[in-house]
């Protein structure tokens, strides 16, 4: 009996993997990344910003969340620029070439397309769950 | 054999006294970066604190199955070769990712940071590993009990979820950001599932040995909730991502997962009578302290997760130090706690004097109180920063942060008396380790 309950659950754990795999994002509203956008994402991850800094609030909570930093008012490109290639007490300065600060910026604005980190009072359902537009 | 497994011991306990001083250093990097950031910043830090604790907990989970199987499956040579080369590519990968962090070479995600190139190393250990437990398990013709099908289903889902967890190297994962992280999440999720599966089967068998009742490895009671735990492993994984505006129906499958935790705080609940009962009878026993310490904090934790699971609550909860609460006192409270107990048996440390065991009682208390101020201080600093972004609506993150600094600067003093009250007992079991090597030999002896 524990056997086949065993193979059960891992058949359903199977199926719901596939689903989430390939039906998890359907709409894909930030679309498929370009090189400039891959780069970025790779010197996101060598100088370990997600040590730092969140997505979506994962991530470390030595800096603010970036995921709509591209797009938040009084910020955006060149706000960014100006804290990558400086740095400030709290971030040290990472001597990034214009290249790679650049792609850095593209990648944090693709992630902006994909949708908003806080989640407004107004998606909080009665049942407790929450309702998330993208 | 032995001398592999005895230095494998000693690196897995040695990966808690890194964690605890890596812990202690990124604390005072947080709070004072200036100070940090030329010589070891914080980014640097904290891979090497959380790959190290990471580690511990998986080397740990291992070294018990390892040490305790041998009571259940008959000994095969093969197999104890590959465990051992299993063993000695675990720990020189582990050692190579912390070389690259001390050169920053970074690459990986969050909990991953090391360069993706060395999960290669760690998954061929893991399939010896696992070829080398389930030769001996295909063989063994006596009925299982349940310890040995939480140690199997945990081995089996870690290599699952490590592979998952590596998916993103595939282009087509990366195609969507959405898409990215939610499997990274999945992934993340489920692996701390199936460590978890290998550490309780751990403790169930420390009790049935302290308690010399092999029932409560056999009862119905007992497999319906290794299949509502195994049920969560698999998911409910989806509070780490309620905010991500992925599929809706992953939201809420994992919800209402998420709520079926309540039957585990119920039956602790039922239960705690005849646990004041069971202490009374064990708490001689140091081994069986930190099972009980590591029950109560599963009770604490519980509600915590509880409280988080509930999309409308996590809202407030996410991205604070709420979310690090549940993540320490779960490593520290359960998971670490386990393991000592499960190293306390494994070294004999039971059978050492009163004299001793008192002094390892009072590093116990220190290490329990500290970890208790430690997590309740992280729960104040996540509900002040939960209350400023999510209530106040602040966007300006330094002074969101003002009042959490605060209670960031009493958590380094409990971090300290962690390190006391930890440290001290690693450092006792270590000595031990290398002056009681007899008493490993001795049980292997005994066993073949």
């Amino acid at each position: 009996m524990a056997r086949i309950i065993w193979i059960l659950l891992l058949l359903t754990f199977i199926t719901s993997s596939w689903l989430i795999y390939t039906r998890c994002d359907e709409k894909n509203i930030s679309g498929i990344p370009d090189e400039h956008v891959k780069q970025g994402w790779k010197v996101w991850q060598e100088k370990n910003c997600q040590g730092c800094h969140q997505i979506y609030g994962l991530g470390g909570y030595m800096g603010p969340d970036l995921t709509n930093v591209a797009s938040q008012k009084d910020k955006g490109p060149i706000y960014m620029k100006v804290f990558i290639q400086h740095g400030t007490g709290r971030m040290p300065d990472f001597h990034l070439n214009d290249s790679d600060v650049n792609d850095l910026i593209l990648y944090l604005a693709w992630i902006d397309k994909s949708g908003k980190s806080r989640v407004p009072a107004s998606a909080v359902e009665w049942t407790g769950s929450l309702d998330i537009k993208n | 054999m032995n001398s592999v497994f005895r230095i494998y011991t000693f690196f897995a306990l040695t990966l808690l006294l890194v964690t605890l001083a890596f812990g202690l250093l990124a604390t005072w990097a947080f709070l004072y970066p200036e100070a940090y950031n030329r010589f070891l910043p914080f980014y640097q830090l904290r891979p090497f604190h959380v790959s190290a604790a990471l580690f511990w907990i998986i080397s740990g989970a291992v070294a018990g199955v390892w040490f305790y199987k041998k009571e259940e499956f008959p000994k095969i040579r093969v197999s104890e070769l590959l465990a051992n080369t299993f063993m000695i590519t675990w720990m020189l990968t582990i050692l190579s990712i912390f070389g690259c962090y001390a050169f920053k070479i970074f690459g990986g995600r969050e909990y991953w940071e090391f360069p993706p190139i060395l999960c290669l190393p760690l998954l061929t250990a893991w399939i010896l590993l696992m070829v080398a437990y389930y030769i001996p398990w295909y063989k063994s013709s006596r009925p299982k009990p349940l310890y040995v099908w939480m140690w199997s289903t945990g081995i089996f889902f870690f290599f699952i979820t490590f592979i998952e967890q590596n998916l993103w190297q595939i282009p087509w994962f990366r195609y969507s950001f959405l898409r990215e992280v939610t499997v990274q999440w999945k992934s993340n999720g489920s692996m701390v599932g199936a460590w978890n599966q290998m550490i309780y089967g751990t403790a169930l068998f420390l009790m049935v040995k302290i308690s010399g009742d092999a029932s409560i490895a056999k009862s119905p009671k007992a497999f319906f909730f290794y299949f509502l735990g195994l049920s969560n492993l698999m998911f409910n994984w989806g509070h780490h991502i309620y905010n991500v505006p992925t599929a809706q129906w992953i939201r809420d499958v994992a919800y209402i997962i998420s709520m079926t935790e309540f039957l585990f705080l119920i039956s602790i609940i039922q239960g705690f009578k005849s646990k004041l009962d069971e202490q009374r009878k064990f708490k001689h026993l140091i081994t069986y302290r930190f099972l009980i310490a590591a029950e109560f904090w599963v009770f604490m934790n519980l509600l915590l997760a509880l409280g988080m699971s509930i999309p409308a609550v996590n809202r407030y909860t996410h991205g604070t130090h709420i979310t690090v609460a549940h993540a320490m006192g779960t490593t520290i409270g359960i998971n670490t706690m386990i393991l000592l107990g499960s190293f306390t048996y494994m070294l004999g440390i039971d059978n050492k004097t009163e004299y001793s065991k008192r002094v390892i009682n009072v590093f116990y208390w220190i290490s329990q109180y500290s970890l208790g101020i430690f997590w309740v201080t992280l729960i104040v600093a996540g509900i002040i920063k939960g209350y400023r972004t999510t209530v106040l609506q602040m966007d300006n993150f330094n002074e969101i942060m003002k009042p959490v600094f605060q209670a960031i600067n009493i958590l380094s003093y409990a971090g300290i008396g962690l390190i006391i009250g930890l440290g001290t007992i690693s450092i006792i079991y270590l000595k031990e380790i290398i002056k009681k090597k007899q008493r490993i030999l001795e049980y292997n002896n005994n066993i073949n």
